[in-house]
């Protein structure tokens, strides 16, 4: 059970249990939509600039402990980073959840966000991990407000 | 291979009630291997059911030994082949206890057998206005077929509301019958919920007002003894993979009359007698039905599938998952923060649940670790989820070879989620 653990980090269990930047946020610049119809993981993403700056982060809807642990750990990482920051923990974090590198050597840059490290044992959750990063992906890069993992 | 109460070795005065799921077990290779080094508590049947080995038997038997096209041939194995295929089909009727073989119409499965009844017979019967009636609890497979077709012919789709313990209401049913009601296609048992619909009721109703009926079997069959003439419905779908056979094959029942008057569905080899560029005529029932090379060996698999499932008592079986659905339900109650998604009287094999604050992906994840298998989501039943007003459910479902000590681990696993969820 101990992968289970490794999954099921407590930071992972606090951000399911009491989510950071959980709300909608009227005056954002973006709103995006991401889902996974396999398992219904259903959230909208809100984003205001200020410049290059992501000035603020919110999200609202439901799904999984890791898809909303995720979602909650990402809004908190990514307020104040300038695009090209948020655009290289998008990669960072992608990498460390499908196995490519090794957590241990970015535990520094990533914060929190290290606690997704365990994602990588298990293959079928790594779209959880991933979802709320390619939806706020899509807002960086001005594309979709709708992203679909399938 | 009747393992089944009244086996000649031990002379059982109890005859009837002694299933030995055990023995069942054994049947069953998969079983032998362990799962993240925990034996294999598999209770995702709803999904697809595991396979005895008389069906990889029959199987590979086929390919090694008597392998070849069907229909085509004078020669031997042609012949040979041609001959297990047909028996198969009357091995199928057997099983439904249809009238004739040429009832029995082999498709890919329960989805593809809907889709061939909203092409041929949707197509040629439906018209602007006309209507379709499903209910709340199908499964996608039987909601997008008459969807599809309804948007082509200008119909409309109408469906049976539910109860909150997830049963239809009939009576909203009947008041929806009118004269422009072309077909009723309702589900027996429901994948989601467990569900056992009244089929004969519905049935009965539909015909009083001249409707025919499609009966969705993919959850029935496996569970309880199915006779399409005692149902009087009109067409009957199932899939061979949730009936311990192999995938890619299943089975569409239409009462004779009714197929002979239906278009063909798809054009090929087979479903010919004469082609030239000016004109084709078709072949009869079921043939016209079945183009190009069908799947053989599926079909000869399914055949040993039903053979073998045939050779137990189908009430004990039925009766036998009946103990392990009603168990598991009252110990998963116990649990308080478990609530039972899908209450109806008449219940099938499925218990589908949700735990307060946990997701049931999380649930699937944390289960899979101790080697049970459960499904988690929507099961293809979105707008059950959405009566529900809930995303997904996880559900545990039960098959012939399930035990008590299968519903010990469920309970267990789902004390050890709750574990890492507080
Ligand atoms: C009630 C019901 N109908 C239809 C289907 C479709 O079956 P298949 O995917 O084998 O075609 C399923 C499969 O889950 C089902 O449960």
């Amino acid at each position: 059970m101990d992968e289970i653990r490794d999954l099921y980090q407590q930071v992972i269990l606090d951000h399911n249990k009491n989510p950071h930047n959980f709300h909608k946020m009227d005056d954002a610049d973006s709103a995006l939509e991401g889902f996974n119809p396999l398992c219904g993981d259903h959230y909208t993403f809100y984003v205001k600039f200020d410049g290059e700056t992501i000035a603020d982060v919110s999200f609202e809807g439901s799904g999984c402990a890791i898809s909303k642990a995720s979602a909650s750990i990402m809004s908190t990482a990514l307020k104040g980073r300038t695009r090209a920051e948020a655009e290289r923990l998008f990669e960072l974090f992608t990498s460390i959840v499908t196995g490519k590198i090794d957590v241990v050597e970015h535990v520094a840059e990533l914060g929190k966000l290290a606690a997704f490290a365990g994602v990588a044992e298990f293959p079928v959750r790594v779209k959880c991990a991933t979802l709320p990063w390619h939806t706020l992906h899509g807002a960086l890069q001005g594309g979709a407000t709708r992203v679909s993992t399938e | 291979m009747n393992h089944m109460w009244n086996d000649s070795s031990t002379p059982d005065t109890t005859v009837g009630t002694v299933y030995d799921a055990q023995r069942v077990r054994a049947d069953f290779p998969i079983f032998s291997r362990t799962v993240r080094g925990k034996p294999l508590v598999y209770l995702d049947s709803a999904a697809s059911t595991q396979k005895p080995q008389a069906m990889i038997d029959a199987t590979s038997r086929f390919y090694a030994e008597d392998y070849s096209n069907v229909h085509r041939g004078v020669h031997f194995l042609s012949q040979r082949a041609t001959d297990l295929y047909e028996d198969a089909r009357s091995e199928v009727r057997r099983f439904l206890n249809a009238e004739r073989d040429e009832e029995i119409v082999f498709v890919r499965g329960a989805t593809e057998a809907i889709n061939l009844v909203a092409q041929t017979y949707g197509r040629s019967q439906l018209g602007a206005g006309d209507e379709v009636i499903i209910s709340a609890i199908e499964h996608h497979a039987n909601i997008v077929p008459w969807q599809m077709i309804c948007q082509e012919m200008g119909a409309t789709l109408r469906v049976i509301p539910i109860n909150d313990h997830g049963e239809l209401q009939l009576d909203a049913f009947e008041d929806m019958l009118n004269e422009r009601t072309k077909i009723v296609a309702v589900v027996h048992v429901s994948n989601a919920l467990g569900t056992v619909n009244p089929v004969r009721e519905i049935i009965a109703t539909a015909h009083r007002h001249g409707v025919p009926v499609l009966v969705d079997g993919a959850q029935s069959v496996q569970h309880l003894p199915v006779d399409v003439r005692d149902l009087d419905c009109d067409f009957f779908t199932f899939s061979g993979h949730k009936i311990y056979g192999p995938t890619g094959i299943g089975v569409l029942y239409g009462k004779k009359a009714l197929l002979d008057a239906m278009p063909p569905y798809q054009g090929g080899g087979d479903m010919i007698l004469s082609v030239s560029f000016e004109r084709t005529v078709y072949n009869e029932t079921p043939f016209k039905f079945e183009a190009g090379t069908p799947d053989i060996a599926g079909v000869i698999g399914l055949a040993a599938a039903l053979r073998y499932f045939r050779s137990f008592d189908i009430a004990a079986i039925a009766a036998h998952e009946q103990l392990l659905l009603s168990s598991a339900t009252a110990r998963l109650q116990e649990i308080d923060a478990l609530r039972v998604i899908g209450t109806a009287k008449e219940k099938a094999s499925v218990i589908s649940f949700t735990l307060c604050a946990v997701h049931p992906h999380d649930i699937g994840t944390i289960l899979d670790q101790h080697g049970i298998a459960v499904r988690a989501g929507h099961h293809c039943a979105q707008p059950v989820m959405r009566h529900f007003g809930i995303p997904a459910t996880a559900r545990a479902s039960f098959g012939m070879y399930n035990t008590m000590e299968d519903v010990d681990a469920l309970v267990h696993g789902i004390h050890s989620v709750l574990e890492v969820f507080t």
